[in-house]
């Protein structure tokens, strides 16, 4: 029942302090699942966050699903899943009730663009991680910057782009029988 | 009825929204044309704008936001866990096929691609999150930001030395929030 518990409430953090969702999260969720509670690796979460982003779904909930699956089964996979989005329930309901124009109060839309700033930069410095331990050879290399001008430039759906690289690793990786 | 027919839509934005972010925007705006009394473009919009300043994941704050708008505390319950039926429920599939050809080289192999491919998703997440802080478009001129922009590295610059890498992101966010209220970004 602790082990419940503790994902549960690890979760309910983690949808406290995930601005911005989707790929935000992954800076958090490297802190607060691979670094201090050491349920996950780096290599994992990747894989996690790559099959979400192919899978139906919001992509904070694959993964959630995923981590708590992996830990304690069917009913862990339900208590990270239920823990990651009861902030959301909770935080989005008061919004609602109490205040009705929320994001037009000057001060919250300073503190808002701040935030943003800082979701950037903690973007940025896991990115920067993120290549050293995974673009180590000029194929992955171009994949990543690929995925970036696809996507961030051109407008692609990243869902498209995981996909096609899933194939180009099955048949280039694949084959070779290194991986 | 009315429960039912949002248990239905979030479902079905669950089901087809595949990804982060902003993936669920197309189908809610889809239910509003089905469903006109339960909110305009510009209610969802104000929805969009409440969930991208919320924690959460986006998805999940606009399904809370629409069915709190469209039935109370029941229809946010509703909405919200529709909407992540689907993930959850894929989820459990993918892990046991995962599971049965762990050692399959072709899936072995698709992951080794994805996992750069991944990162460079994500750096065109932060690309988009910064590109609207950095260069917002003011009565039609793309603007600089320079106050952001120094932020942007002042905080960058501190994530990147090694003695201070024991910092929580939350730190990182709070103190984010409180410069933009000191320097009126």
């Amino acid at each position: 029942m602790k082990a419940y518990w503790e994902l549960f409430t690890a979760f309910f953090w983690i949808g406290s302090i995930a601005f911005g969702g989707g790929y935000a999260v992954l800076p958090i969720l490297l802190r607060e699942i691979v670094e201090k509670r050491k349920w996950s690796t780096e290599e994992d979460m990747l894989n996690y966050f790559a099959i979400g982003q192919s899978t139906p779904g919001v992509i904070c909930v694959n993964v959630s699903t995923f981590i708590g699956y992996r830990r304690k089964g069917f009913w862990g996979a339900l208590a990270a899943t239920l823990g990651v989005v009861m902030p959301s329930l909770i935080i989005i309901i008061a919004i609602a009730s109490f205040l009705q124009s929320f994001e037009t109060i000057p001060w919250v839309r300073h503190a808002f663009a701040g935030i943003r700033i800082a979701v950037g930069a903690l973007i940025a410095s896991t990115v920067w991680n993120l290549l050293k331990n995974n673009a180590k050879t000029w194929v992955k290399a171009a994949i990543a910057v690929i995925a970036f001008v696809t996507v961030a430039l051109l407008s692609v759906s990243p869902v498209y782009v995981t996909l096609a690289f899933a194939v180009f690793g099955a048949l280039f990786y694949g084959r070779r029988q290194k991986a | 009825m009315i429960l039912l027919q949002l248990a239905f839509e979030f479902f079905k934005a669950g089901l087809f929204a595949m990804g982060g972010g902003l993936a669920t925007l197309p189908f809610l705006i889809q239910t509003s044309h089905t469903y006109p009394q339960w909110f305009s473009i510009d209610d969802l919009m104000q929805m969009v704008a409440v969930s991208e300043a919320t924690p959460g994941p986006i998805g999940v704050n606009m399904a809370t936001y629409v069915g709190f708008h469209v039935a109370g505390i029941p229809g946010a319950v509703v909405a919200t866990l529709s909407l992540t039926l689907p993930a959850f429920l894929s989820i459990l599939i993918i892990v046991r096929v995962l599971d049965r050809f762990q050692e399959n080289r072709l899936i072995k192999g698709g992951l080794e691609a994805m996992r750069p491919a991944v990162a460079g998703l994500i750096a065109a997440a932060g690309y988009l999150v910064l590109k609207s802080s950095l260069f917002p478009s003011q009565a039609g001129a793309i603007t600089f930001q320079w106050v952001a922009f120094l932020l942007l590295i002042g905080l960058f610059g501190l994530m990147r030395i090694k003695a201070l890498s024991r910092i929580h992101p939350i730190a990182y966010i709070a103190a984010g929030a409180a410069l933009g209220i000191v320097l009126q970004l």
